[in-house]
């Protein structure tokens, strides 16, 4: 037994190290003060300072969060009233096995092909009006199609916990159905609305296969920013962003979890 | 006519007809159950009358007024419902006030009258709680309140107790009949428990495959089954098989006397295993010579299990009997129930 146990702790041990070891050298050189080495040559916040400094990055980051906040607001709103409207209109049966294959289609398809198609999509689009030129609005729509699945997915399965029983009792207390969305349904669906609008946002945070297929020239993200200056070379600035986007991940993936928890703990 | 009328209610879920041309008269003031097992439709019932479900065919009619079309919102029905349904997100008190707010009551109002519901279920100390914070059988008192505060024509409990333990439950459902006799109003109730059922009801309705197979008092029910199914769904009884002719009923195990002629030839007689009585001496009628082969002690009284038969009879703690006892039973005519079938 305890040979077994030792052999668990090692494989857990070294498959976590396998995960994080690079995150945390990406992070360790963000802090080196050495411009190509990859010896300690001391501690540094200058790759920092430098980031703010530079106009491309700055012009970047704000692209990155216009697209983030614009497309998860529309989403989480789009999401919201797609899954109310799948779980509470008494759909037949065989709808609802439609309606879960179609919401799980934007979840498991590989994000290349999405954005193929988004490619073909806005390619058309383009012939009716130049507004669908590659560039920020593209960017929204396209990151709007694959979170609201993912906000719908989330907000569904919080629908389903709260049961129907409760807005029955609602409606037999005499609430219309208005009153009944504000006092009942959506108070008790906040806690999945707000997951489910953090999810898009990490989702478009990160997103770089589709932001690459429909961004314009002027578009540029942080994602598509580290993307292209890793291949000219990667300098310590670069480990800094990335450090810095992981952070933002990170605390978004941790608040995240808080939400989740705190919903299943009522 | 004061009261609720159910005429002709039909509904059926893809091939299961749930309810089958249900028709009954409940008056005002009444504590009405709906008494049977589960999947009988008796919670389909209640739902079409609470507007939840719609019926296939048939009418329901409120204190004279047509509701058949009406959806819940615009019926003077409320509900306490079998998992209680309170709201989790607001406390006791505005859980309560729901009801009166959607409405659009004024505030005043709503204040007095929430706390009058609140303290007459001694739950003036809760306002403040959320659900989450109560126990089983507050949670069971706050959704009566809540039901209770916008003074419903009929009130209507699915299964309430089902989620108490034994002891609570045996105290609440006295209560529950003690509040609606103190407030007069209509409650219907749906049980699959028996003994809630004789307990708290003026009339009892048993349900069977979407019909009612028996109707009346709680003793009319228990005393006189009509069939084989009310008779073993209510308490438990002896049931015997034979044909009727020359005046008595011949069985395997002897010949009975019966108060009334059956009204068919071959069919069941049903007694009840307490009427059944000990006796030293044969008994002027219908006695029946046995032998004890079984003892069951419960504590408020024995169990006995006798051959020929078997026939079962519970007596009380003290008669001193044991297994392999030959005794005289009397089943004496008028304990007997004639079955329909």
């Amino acid at each position: 037994m305890k040979k077994i146990n030792l052999l668990l702790g090692i494989s857990a041990f070294s498959t976590m190290a396998f995960l994080y070891l690079p995150l945390m050298a990406v992070a360790f050189f963000s802090v080196n003060d050495s411009k190509y080495g990859l010896e300690w040559k001391g501690f540094t916040l200058d790759w920092y300072t430098k980031l703010f400094e530079n106009e491309l990055i700055l012009h970047a980051a704000w692209n990155t969060l216009v697209l983030a906040l614009v497309s998860t607001l529309v989403s989480t709103f789009l999401g919201t009233i797609l899954a109310i409207g799948m779980d509470r209109f008494p759909w037949p049966r065989k709808m609802n096995a439609a309606f879960d294959m179609i919401m799980h289609l934007p979840v498991i398809i590989p994000d290349i092909i999405f954005a193929a198609a988004m490619v073909v999509a806005f390619g058309f689009l383009r012939t009716l009006a130049p507004v669908f030129d590659p560039g920020l609005l593209n960017m929204i729509i396209a990151h709007i199609t694959f979170q609201t699945a993912f906000v719908a997915l989330v907000v569904r399965s919080r629908l389903a916990g709260i049961g129907k029983e409760i807005e029955e009792a609602a409606r037999d207390l005499y609430a219309d159905t208005t009153y009944m969305l504000m006092k009942v349904t959506l108070p008790l669906l906040t806690p999945g609305i707000v997951a489910g609008a953090m999810l898009a946002f990490t989702l478009s945070l990160d997103d770089f296969v589709i932001s690459f297929f429909t961004a314009g020239p002027d578009s540029i993200t942080l994602p598509l920013y580290i993307y292209a200056a890793v291949r000219r070379v990667v300098t310590p600035q670069i480990h800094a962003l990335s450090t810095l986007v992981l952070l933002v991940t990170i605390i978004l993936v941790i608040c995240m979890e808080r939400i989740t928890r705190r919903v299943n703990k009522k | 006519m004061k009261g609720l009328s159910l005429q002709g209610i039909n509904k059926t879920f893809g091939k299961v007809h749930a309810v089958r041309d249900v028709s009954k008269d409940i008056h005002s003031g009444e504590f009405f159950t709906l008494l049977g097992p589960s999947g009988c439709g008796k919670t389909t019932l209640l739902r079409m009358i609470a507007g939840l479900e719609l019926q296939d065919s048939g009418r329901i009619i409120l204190d004279g007024e047509d509701i058949t079309g009406l959806p819940a919102i615009k019926r003077h029905i409320n509900t306490v419902f079998q998992s209680y349904a309170l709201f989790p997100h607001l406390n006791i008190f505005d859980n309560v006030a729901f009801g009166l707010r959607s409405r659009k009551v004024p505030g005043a109002e709503v204040n007095q009258r929430v706390k009058d519901t609140l303290d007459m279920l001694e739950l003036g100390e809760m306002t403040k709680r959320f659900p989450h914070q109560l126990s089983g059988g507050q949670c069971q008192r706050v959704a009566l309140a809540r039901a209770l505060v916008n003074e419903p024509k009929v009130l209507l409990l699915d299964e309430p107790m089902s989620a108490l333990d034994a002891k609570l439950r045996a105290q609440v459902q006295i209560e529950l009949r003690r509040l609606q006799q103190k407030l007069g109003q209509t409650f219907i109730l749906v049980t699959h428990d028996q003994d809630e059922a004789l307990i708290v009801s003026d009339r009892i309705a048993v349900m069977k495959d979407g019909q009612i197979v028996q109707y009346g008092t709680p003793a009319e029910v228990y005393d006189f089954p009509k069939n084989r199914f009310v008779a073993e769904f209510l308490g438990s009884a002896n049931l015997f098989e034979g044909t009727y002719k020359d005046g008595r009923f011949h069985t395997a195990i002897g010949i009975f006397e019966l108060e009334k002629p059956p009204p068919w030839e071959k069919g069941l007689i049903a007694i009840r295993p307490e009427w059944i009585r000990i006796s030293d001496t044969e008994p002027a009628k219908n006695g029946l010579r046995a032998t004890v082969t079984e003892i069951i002690y419960r504590g408020t009284n024995l169990d006995i299990s006798l051959n020929p038969g078997p026939v079962r009879l519970r007596t009380s703690t003290y008669s001193r009997i044991k297994i392999g006892d030959e005794l005289w039973l009397d089943l004496a005519p008028k304990e007997i129930a004639v079955l329909n079938g």
